[in-house]
């Protein structure tokens, strides 16, 4: 079976790589290109550890071939803030105590992130919606969602500065 | 995973040389994970142009199988004329799925039999006469409806059941070029005893789009979907239900149940003796019990027939006015 040229735009850095049909785009990430940001928590779909934005939107990346991302333009949690500047949703989650293990965090920030592009101004029953897809074993969510709706007023309040 | 070939189709006719269709590949990817599904030749349709579009056609809508859930879901000519459909996807999966997830693949999603995703196990859908693990085993997820001796498995998609009670008739492209429509009882095979062939659609052959009649105008809409958990889970059992009234009575119709059958199941008999009627609650009693009367499910599932009774019950006085929705239920109006 041949491999496949994949060519991605990877948080902004155009990337060329040779990839076997089956290889999933969270390995590509995690192993050829040692973005170790998304994680790999069931492999299944489910938890959204893995999650990465692809052209804009939220994906699973374990549920995601790397052949399918030819073209595309993917974000990781490396994308969106380092540790000289987080983001404002990575300041939110440390502020609002929106982690303990950390497992689950890259996943919850990357999709908070595209939640809040979509949404600049959820309600509570939104955001716990919108997040439905990414699980943790240890925060119990409650802080999550606070993180996430703090992140969303502080980001508000930054805009209406700008202007 | 097992190795296997990755084609990517440009256009329809290439679809006809074969091999497996991937859309989004959040249901088939999981399989060939799990090596249920072990394809030697995957095609990619997602660069067929025209697929991805939803556009008006006749006084209803046309959807290609491209479209993923998340935008079925949030047009504005979806959620006005049918928000039982943008009701039913919304109630599925999770955001990053329907993000991904297309009509077309959504229509073929495979069961969550948990015999079927083992494949340590027997199962006549993933190795035809192998025989029916779930004969004798446990499944709390079973189907109540339309099973045979062979497959007891329900059809697990929301989607679906929002696609038949709005009576939308899915498009089918032949080998040959040549485009056939289904109503979703037509395009879905009963089990019988070839529970792995589950639609009409052959190898070579594509699902080019969904296709909805007219909004009903004026009707309320309602899908209330039952599960072990608020969110994020497959349904238990669901029904959706549209319906108008006039002077007092049910002047139009139209009911279809999830998660209860190997296809969005639907009963006839049981619409046609509410038409007409006032609505009542012994009324709407005596159509839940019509509904499952003479059936034996497997005995795990056996707990879906009163549910789905009562279920049933709910969204009938809800749609027609006899009481307030329940907390639960995404009822909503089309204005069209
Ligand atoms: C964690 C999780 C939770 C979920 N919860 C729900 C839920 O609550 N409710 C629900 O309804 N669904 C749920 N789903 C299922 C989800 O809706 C399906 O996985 C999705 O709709 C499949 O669409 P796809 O485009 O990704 O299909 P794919 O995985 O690409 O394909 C699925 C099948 O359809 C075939 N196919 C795809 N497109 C076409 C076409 N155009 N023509 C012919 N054949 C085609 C493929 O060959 C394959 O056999 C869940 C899935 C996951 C992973
Ligand atoms: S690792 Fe992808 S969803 Fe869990
Ligand atoms: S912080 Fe541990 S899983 Fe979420």
């Amino acid at each position: 079976m041949s491999k496949m040229h994949i060519k991605m735009t990877v948080n902004g850095q155009k990337k060329e790589l040779l990839s076997e049909p089956r290889q999933l785009l969270i390995h590509v990430l995690r192993e050829e290109l040692g973005l170790t940001g998304p994680h790999i928590g069931c492999e299944t779909s489910h938890c959204g550890a893995c999650t990465v934005e692809m052209n804009g939107k939220s994906v699973k990346s374990c549920t995601v071939f790397a052949a399918q991302a030819d073209g595309a333009e993917v974000t990781t949690i490396e994308g969106l803030g380092n540790p000289d500047g987080l983001h404002v949703l990575q300041e939110m989650f440390k502020e609002h105590h929106g982690l303990q293990c950390g497992f689950c965090t890259p996943g919850m920030i990357t999709r908070a992130h595209r939640l809040l592009q979509e949404n600049p101004n959820p309600t509570e029953e939104e955001v716990r919606f919108g997040m439905a897809g990414n699980l943790c074993r240890c925060t119990g969510y409650q802080n999550i969602v606070k993180a996430i709706l703090a992140a969303a007023a502080e980001m508000n309040s930054a805009k209406e500065a700008a202007q | 995973m097992r190795p296997f070939d990755y084609r990517r189709a440009e256009t329809l006719d290439s679809v006809a040389e074969g091999g497996r269709i991937i859309a989004g590949g959040t249901n088939l990817l999981d399989l060939m994970k799990l090596q249920v599904e072990i394809p030697d030749t995957l095609v990619d349709i997602n660069r067929i142009a025209g697929l991805d579009r939803i556009e008006p056609q006749g006084e209803g809508l046309r959807i290609g199988a491209l479209v993923t859930n998340t935008e079925v879901a949030a047009d504005p000519r979806i959620r006005a004329g049918y928000p039982v459909l943008a009701r039913a996807i919304l109630a599925g999966a999770s955001g990053q799925i329907r993000n991904k997830a297309t009509t077309g693949g959504n229509l073929l999603q495979r069961t969550r039999c948990p015999y079927f995703y083992d494949p340590a196990m027997a199962c006549n859908k993933r190795e035809p006469g192998a025989g029916c693990s779930a004969q004798g085993g446990v499944g709390r997820m079973l189907a109540v409806f339309g099973t045979s001796d062979a497959c007891l498995a329900a059809h697990p998609s929301d989607m679906a059941v929002g696609l038949r009670v709005l009576e939308a008739r899915v498009e089918v492209r032949g080998t040959d070029g040549a485009t056939r429509q289904l109503a979703l009882e037509d395009f879905y095979c009963l089990p019988g005893d070839r529970p792995d062939i589950e639609s009409v659609v052959q190898p070579g052959e594509i699902i080019t789009a969904v296709i909805l009649p007219a909004p009903v105008a004026g009707s309320v809409q309602s899908y209330r979907k039952v599960r072990d958990r608020a969110s994020y889970a497959f349904a238990l059992v669901s029904v959706a239900a549209v319906a108008t009234m006039r002077d007092g009575r049910i002047d139009h119709l139209s009911l279809a149940y999830g998660s209860v059958a190997p296809r969005p199941w639907g009963d006839d008999a049981v619409t046609d003796a509410l038409v007409g009627q006032a609505p009542d609650a012994g009324l709407f009693r005596r159509a839940a019990d019509r509904l499952t009367a003479g059936h034996t499910p497997h005995p795990d599932a056996a707990y879906k027939l009163p549910l789905l009774r009562r279920s049933l019950q709910s969204v009938l006085h809800e749609v027609t006015g006899l009481s307030e929705a329940a907390i639960g239920t995404d009822k909503a109006e089309a204005f069209a």
